[in-house]
């Protein structure tokens, strides 16, 4: 058994309690243990990539007991590559928010950090229904601290919103998980597949019932609408990089809409044959629709960037809600890219409003404009999905893996009115806060003292030097140079995609890797 | 057994629905406890319901048991829902005291908005 494939989960595990006993008082050495990990985890997690590329599927069984009875953890090519893409994200981000001095304003941040890695980690590697359970709830609780990080009534209240919600997805997955058992008596995921393939047809309302829970609960956490509710106002009241982190929570309803719905209602399974995919796409492309027209509607910058979050997950479950090996496969492209470009836009979002507050409207030039304008634009480019980045190449793998499917004119109709929609909303938002600035600038009619709060000359000088640090635009430079290699890179990304949708649709080799043991 | 049961889950769960429709934080955590009590004791019944029956396999004679894997799965869903429910509590009560007002809802005029940050 290899020790190695629990290192992402079990290194943030260490390293979490380590900060909040041992170094909690020394800000300097939290950070260096923090970003240290997040380093470490980029590169287990490239490894760990690496071994998965061949196409083998490893599996870990904690303490040592075999598949059906213990819990495993499963590395396979999906799995290795959302643990690398959470891995870079969190070194990203961390770096950022050290940059910027976010980790400052509130306590046990990095502890905090590391638990939510911990959780994300868990939830894409494990590969038991019960256990992913128990990892979305140790990520949400740390997101939960994270998200009202720093205070302030009004994070408050989206706090309590965003808890409230997804207790109540919880509960709704623990219905689920409970209806699933009692029809097959395992929670295994592997084992989950067997046994719901060997089920008598007229046997299976109770279980169908249960993939219809199941689909709603990682619906809640993918934001699908009607159930997207909790994102725009806990996104946007969450301090922004955090949000840039919860980029990657979205995407973990995706991956397990994608694991269960491959692996145990797979789309050759008679029983539930059409079932996920006939609900989530019309959901999906209304998805994609509304985060269009919340862009267009924002007034808020946190806001905007979190219906492009909602529209950026439209897409991605469009592709996925195909459930061919072609519409996967561009699905896991467009969620690389999808990540990558709402965290960039997230962070340098909060780099305006760190400047000039959160609202969408024309106040004076902020220091460094030029800078932060065309990182804008770059990322309202990756969000919209226009050429040259990697959403342009993603959109259109979604298009062209749509043209097979029966509802073909409707997606392309949505995708592209959508693309329209957001563009517009992101060019209205970029040039309020960029051009008309400098207009009013050009005027000189006004001077200081517009933003309507007095700040203290200490307040000032702190703005000051946070203003001239340089680490958070290394961050944001980071991940668009992540988009640029996307773009460049797209045709092994591509490949690699299309290999990991060719072995999620043949579930056996991951049922025979995990029950392998057993079976014989 | 089964009634009494099946009511249980179905009245709870019933209960804390309504009360997480309501308008004040309060009631909704109340709703909340509730629905997860609901929860517990559906997931209790998913091994299927055995009295007097131990969890325990007994290789020498041929007795009735219970599934124990439920009540494992019991036993987490209880520690984790207290824990969130904790945490709920205590975000609740930092939202009650900074803004004077327990209802869930957030204003939403950009005017009366604190300061982000």
């Amino acid at each position: 058994m290899n020790h190695f494939l629990i290192a992402p989960v079990v290194l943030p595990a260490l390293v979490a309690p380590f900060i909040i006993m041992v170094v909690r008082h020394h800000l300097d050495l939290t950070r260096i243990f923090s970003l240290a990990c997040s380093v470490v985890l980029v590169a287990v997690s490239l490894v760990q990539a690496a071994q998965a590329a061949d196409g083998s599927v490893q599996v870990y069984e904690l303490g040592a007991w075999p598949a059906p009875f213990g819990i495993v953890l499963v590395l396979d090519r999906l799995s290795a590559l959302m643990v690398l893409l959470t891995s870079v994200l969190a070194l990203v981000v961390n770096l950022y928010v050290v940059g910027s001095g976010w980790d400052k304003r509130g306590a046990n941040f990095h502890a905090l950090f590391q638990f939510q890695l911990m959780g994300i980690q868990g939830a894409f590697l494990t590969g038991d229904a019960f256990n992913l359970f128990v990892f979305f709830e140790v990520l949400l609780i740390a997101s939960y601290g994270l998200m009202i990080h720093a205070g302030g009534t009004r994070r408050f209240q989206a706090g309590v919103q965003y808890v409230v919600y997804n207790l109540l997805g919880s509960t709704l997955f623990l219905f689920a998980l409970g209806t699933l058992y009692s029809v097959t008596g395992t929670l295994n995921m592997a084992d989950l597949a067997v046994r719901v393939a060997e089920l008598p047809a007229e046997d299976t309302a109770l279980l169908r019932v249960g993939a219809v829970m199941l689909l709603l609960v990682f619906a809640i956490k993918a934001a699908v609408i009607p159930l997207h509710f909790w994102l725009p106002a806990s996104y946007a009241n969450a301090p922004l990089p955090i949000a840039a982190l919860f980029a990657i929570m979205t995407k973990v309803g995706a991956y397990a809409i994608l694991r269960m719905y491959t692996l145990v209602f797979g789309p050759d399974l008679a029983i539930t044959a059409g079932l996920s995919g006939a609900w989530l796409l019309p959901a999906a492309l209304v998805t994609l629709g509304i985060g269009a027209i919340g862009i267009l509607g924002s007034y808020r910058i946190g806001r905007l960037v979190a219906f492009g979050a909602i529209t950026s997950m439209g897409t991605l479950l469009t592709a996925i809600a195909l459930f061919t090996p072609e519409g996967t496969s561009a699905a896991l492209y467009y969620l690389l890219h999808s990540t990558l470009a709402t965290a960039f836009l997230f962070l340098v979002v909060d780099l305006v409003s760190e400047r000039q507050g959160i609202e969408i409207v024309a106040k004076k030039p902020m220091p460094q404009s030029g800078l932060i304008a065309s990182l804008f634009f770059a990322g309202a480019i990756a969000m919209a999905g226009m050429p040259p980045l990697s959403g342009f190449l993603g959109k259109l793998l979604v298009l062209d893996a749509a043209r097979e499917s029966s509802h073909a004119w409707w997606i392309w109709t949505v995708v592209l009115l959508g693309s329209l929609v957001s563009i517009l909303g992101l060019a209205r938002a970029g040039s309020l806060l960029f051009w008309k600035s400098h207009a009013m600038a050009a005027e000189g009619s006004d001077d200081a003292s517009q933003g309507g709060e007095q700040r203290s000359q200490e307040d000032l000088a702190e703005d000051a030097a946070r203003n001239r640090a340089a680490l958070p635009f290394v961050a944001c430079f980071a991940l668009l140079a992540g988009l640029v290699l996307l773009t460049a890179f797209a045709g092994p990304a591509t490949k690699y995609a299309a290999a990991t949708a060719e072995q999620l649709y043949d579930p056996q080799i991951y049922i025979d890797a995990v029950l392998g043991g057993a079976s014989k | 057994m089964e009634l009494l049961v099946a009511s249980a889950v179905g009245v709870l769960t019933a209960a804390g629905i309504y009360l997480i429709l309501r308008r004040q934080t309060f009631p909704v955590i109340l709703g909340l406890s509730l629905l997860t009590y609901g929860v517990n004791i559906f997931l209790f019944a998913t091994g299927r319901l055995a009295v007097n029956a131990p969890p325990i396999l007994n290789k020498y004679e041929e007795i009735a048991y219970t599934d124990p894997l439920p009540q494992a799965l019991v036993l987490t869903a209880i520690v984790i829902s207290f824990g969130m429910t904790a945490v709920v509590v205590m975000i609740a009560l930092a939202a009650y005291l900074s803004s004077r007002d327990d209802r869930i809802d957030m204003p939403d005029h950009p005017e009366d908005e604190g300061e982000n940050a």
